[in-house]
């Protein structure tokens, strides 16, 4: 495939107002890493099975790999990076590294986001719930089970503060 | 949540004040990973970088009469099209030997093939470009002739005289073949009351690292330099390995590791791209990066597990195990790997059948044969998976045919507790092993009467489930007798250096490598405790061939056992030489002082004397004041290798629970437990957390990994979508145990624990489903991975 010709597209990322120009083939996360230097997204498999390159779009969680830069214009992304410096996350990330809920960490910023998808909506899932939510997102090292231990323990402490 | 029991055991040699050894305390530099904060190679950025890419065979043999490579040279950006023979110009090529490997033999392999393509992804040409996404481009315009060889893809019939050589020179396709014959095989099995017979196979995998392998080569010709930022398990391996073939000395090669993003022993081998990309680099003058996509992990990341093993068991009715035999049979790819080699895994597995039990009757055949398909080399338990299922399968099939429950069949043959030392009917040597605590504590663990209860009432509504085992021993912290006395340059040895720095915090300086494993952790927490301080005042500096002592990396479940033991002592020798300093200035007999919690005290009444940050003020900033002659030594080297056994032998046990849906063919895993003895244990939730991620790596044999060639060569599911890998949905919690049998060969006593959950977990989901279709009346399921299809033909509803 030859280049096409490139895209001004402008767009929010992790509250930073961004103006760029992208050719049309450029994926979300290839932009968010080699454009903007965002390194907290990765790319696993890079058709959309692995789940390591998950950001949230408009607020909801989309694979970066299948979604082109250009589908971003005049939107709003959030990347892990963002969502540490805001601290939505600290919670999760707190039970993740008490509970060696990850081990190489590549899986991690796409894993938690997924995560908190689910813990967003609210209540104590089940480990089954948990489990079939972030079904999505491979990790090779833990073997999910601290991964779900971590999300359910910071459900039951997110339910408990109400 | 649960983390496993934070308090400290009971007092051992180990329990210092303050001591870190057996706690649960979480890995230091987490938060950086969480945050998405790491730095791995594929996020390296280096000025003037540019990136290669690599045109790929799309035959598994073929000649390679003309490579076209003008167009490709003026697509944008392109800066190289470079093919084998320019490249062999700056890089040499490579054999795959260990000379104990007796017989083990393979041809040259090149950094880019040059006259002939010997697997489907071997790499031919190579382009270089401003990014990534250019270099592919231009891979599209270089136009290869080639001339399709015929292809060798059944290890069957490998060997037959009409079967063409895939390595001509070498006059056979076969690369390493070992027997073995321990006592008197053919007469226990005439005197068994029952034999079994079975073949077994084990479908190719790979190890699917969430992080591709990833190489940033920079070679300064200013500087005569070549730094290699690489994903890698072992640095200095590394270091050397370019050097030779660069024709650069050791010096001139630094190897710099930081995040890797899982390795599992994918990336510890020699791989022709990332050699390929070193020496591009050396040819371009300039940084060079190669970054493997998912399609070129899947045929070039090397294979492993491939093997056909007809397999035979006897008993006596009592339960005795008379003897055991195997003939296997395994297809590696064109090459032996280097500088491991393909060899490994197959003597491991004749290494290891029967390894639990006290049968002294073994037989075996292992033939290795050259294959037009990808590498095949040693990944995560290495040949463990293949020789526990073997002969725990053989164990339960034999417990069936004579009416015994399986785990009395084990207590009866596995090696008692008190036995110790002992040796296999292979001849390997095991200091102190645990089988009989283990199973005793599984089988209490999971409370196996009433889970037979269970099974047999659910049966009666027509819910099919299994109990599977599997005993297993495992090998780790290995000394050179895996490959240093083989004639290969990796390092069983390994170092730390440990500082006082001028705040009187440490920073400990270890040739073994961070794989995610919690490596990092270990050090520190030995360290700590050796030394006398919080873990917060220690520092870990890894990966970087510049600012470690040589050192192995991380392999074979070492990094703790031999990495671990080289931080106790150096922790002790840096406290002593500190004590010597601070007895200097206090006045005081050394051997009369500790160091606790940061501060130097009077080792009898505990009463603080002086800070670690004064003592390091006096030595640094104002030696002036010490007594005439005394020199302060606040930096100190301990080296350490296992000397007294070959290698620390771990046993351990595990179970699967799992319901087979007999309409469909699916399987649902409920429970799985383990029960390992790695020793002395250091953090009991990283020994945990390895155990569960080996047994779903381990399961994901069992159930649903298998790289499927098609007989022309071709691999048919090498992506993520159809090469099915573990996912949470379809995981069960695990639940481990421990039983704790220190080896003596070190202070620490660790062994090692990282491949103890793969070893176990493929066998005990054999035996499960196995145990739940019995009843049924079908036949043994022993074909990896057992799909619902073969499920559904072993019922013969389809």
């Amino acid at each position: 495939m030859s280049p096409q010709p490139a895209h001004d597209i402008t767009l929010m990322v992790n509250g930073e107002a961004i103006a760029e120009s992208v050719e049309p083939r450029t994926t979300l996360v290839d932009f968010l890493r080699e454009a903007l230097g965002l390194t907290g997204s990765h790319v696993g498999c890079e058709h959309g099975v692995c789940g390591a390159c998950t950001v949230r779009l408009d607020g909801v969680i989309v694979r970066g790999c299948l979604t082109l830069a250009v589908q971003c214009d005049g939107r709003r992304v959030e990347t892990i990076e963002g969502l540490s410096d805001s601290g939505e996350l600290a919670d999760l990330q707190a039970a993740f590294e008490r509970r060696n809920a990850l081990q190489c960490g590549f899986c991690t910023p796409g894993m938690m986001l997924t995560a908190q998808e689910l813990l967003a909506a609210g209540g104590v899932p089940s480990r089954d719930t948990i489990r079939a939510h972030i079904s999505g997102n491979y990790c090779r090292c833990t073997g999910y089970h601290a991964i779900v231990d971590a999300i359910e323990s910071v459900a039951q402490a997110r339910a408990q503060q109400g | 949540m649960q983390i496993a029991d934070d308090v400290p055991p009971g007092l051992t040699a180990l329990d210092r004040p303050n001591s870190y050894i057996g706690r649960s305390v979480p890995r230091p530099n987490l938060a950086r990973l969480a945050q998405g904060r790491a730095q791995y190679v594929s996020d390296v950025v280096l000025p003037r970088m540019a990136h290669a890419v690599f045109v790929r065979s799309p035959h598994a043999h073929a000649r390679i009469k003309h490579v076209d490579t003008a167009a490709a040279k003026k697509a944008p950006s392109v800066i190289a099209v470079v093919t084998g023979a320019e490249l062999a110009k700056v890089i040499t090529p490579w054999v795959g030997v260990l000379t104990h490997l007796k017989g083990l033999k393979s041809a040259p392999q090149h950094a880019i093939a040059i006259d002939r393509a010997c697997w489907q992804g071997e790499a031919v040409c190579a382009v270089v470009a401003r990014t990534r996404a250019e270099a592919e481009d231009a891979c599209e315009l270089v136009e290869v002739e080639y001339e399709p060889l015929p292809a060798v893809t059944d290890p069957e019939t490998a060997l037959d005289p009409k079967t063409p050589l895939i390595q001509p020179e070498l006059g056979d396709n076969l690369c390493f073949e070992r027997k073995l014959d321990a006592g008197e095989v053919d007469k226990a099995f005439a005197e068994s009351d029952a034999v079994v017979e079975t073949t077994f196979m084990f479908g190719r995998h790979t190890g699917v690292c969430n992080e591709p392998r990833a190489v940033v080569a920079d070679w300064n010709p200013g500087e005569q330099r070549l730094t290699v930022y690489h994903g890698t398990q072992a640095p200095h391996m590394m270091q050397n390995l370019f050097a030779k073939h660069l024709d650069l000395a050791e010096h001139q090669v630094r190897v710099l590791t930081k995040d890797v993003g899982g390795s599992f022993g994918i990336k510890v081998h020699t791989y022709a791209d990332e050699m390929a990309t070193v020496a591009l680099s050396k040819l371009l003058k300039r940084p060079v990066k190669f970054v493997a996509d998912r399609v070129e992990s899947f045929v070039t990341d090397i294979h492993a597990r491939d093997h056909r093993i007809k397999a035979k068991i006897g008993v006596k009715n009592d339960g005795t195990i008379t003897a055991f035999e195997i003939d296997d049979l395994t297809g590696i790819g064109p090459y032996s790997v280097y500088p491991r080699t393909s060899g490994i895994e197959a003597n491991q597995i004749v290494n290891l059948v029967g390894g639990p039990y006290t049968c002294m009757n073994y037989r075996a055949l292992a033939r290795v044969v050259f294959m037009n398909k990808n590498v095949m080399c040693q990944y995560r338990a290495v040949g463990h998976p293949i020789a526990v299922a073997v002969t725990e399968g053989l164990v339960e099939l034999a417990a069936a045919k004579i009416g015994m429950d399986p785990v009395d069949l084990r207590r009866k043959n596995l090696f008692a507790d008190d036995a110790y030392p002992a040796a296999s009917a292979a001849g390997l040597k095991f200091e102190a092993l645990s089988h009989h605590a283990s199973t005793d504590k599984l089988v209490k663990m999971m409370d196996y009467p009433a889970l037979r209860t269970e099974q047999q009432r659910l049966r009666g509504q027509g819910i099919c489930r299994g109990i599977g085992f599997a005993s297993f021993i495992e090998v780790t912290n290995p000394s050179a007798a895996f490959y240093g006395v083989g004639g290969a340059k990796i390092s069983s040895q390994d170092g730390v250096t440990m500082k006082l720095d001028a705040q009187g915090s440490i920073s400990c300086h270890t040739g073994v490598s961070e794989q995610g494993q919690g490596a990092e952790a270990v050090i520190a927490q030995v360290a700590a405790t050796a030394f006398g301080v919080p873990m917060e005042r220690v520092r870990v500096v890894m990966g970087d061939t510049d600012n470690t002592p040589y050192g192995g990396g991380t392999w074979a479940s070492r990094a703790a056992g031999i990495g671990g033991e080289a931080a106790w002592q150096a922790g002790k020798a840096l406290r002593q030489n500190v004590l010597t300093a601070a007895g200097s200035i206090l006045q005081a007999r050394p051997e009369a002082l500790d160091i606790r919690n940061g501060i130097v005290i009077d080792a009898d009444t505990g009463n603080e004397r002086i800070g670690l940050d004064e003592v390091a003020r006096v030595c640094y900033f104002r030696p002036d004041t010490l007594p005439p002659g005394f020199q302060a030594e606040l930096m100190a080297t301990r080296h350490y290798v296992p000397r007294a056994w070959p290698f620390a032998f771990t046993n351990g046990i595990q179970a699967a629970y799992l319901e087979v849906d007999i309409d469909t063919g699916f399987v649902t895993l409920i429970k799985h437990w383990c029960v390992e003895d790695c020793g002395t244990v250091i953090n009991p939730q990283l020994v945990d957390e390895q155990i569960r991620g080996g047994v779903v790596q381990g399961i994901g044999a069992a159930l649903f990994e298998h790289c499927l060639y098609d007989e022309r060569g071709q691999l048919l599911n090498g992506n993520m979508a159809d090469y099915l890998v573990p996912m949470a949905a379809e995981m069960p919690d695990i639940e481990c145990g421990h039983v704790v049998s220190p080896t003596a060969d070190s202070e620490l006593g660790a062994k090692g624990a990282g491949e103890a959950g793969t070893a176990g977990a493929p066998a005990s989901v054999m035996n499960a489903i196995n145990d739940a279709l019995r009843p049924l009346g079908a036949a043994p399921l022993t074909d990896m991975p057992f799909t619902p299809g073969k499920i559904l033909r072993a019922l013969g509803k389809v």
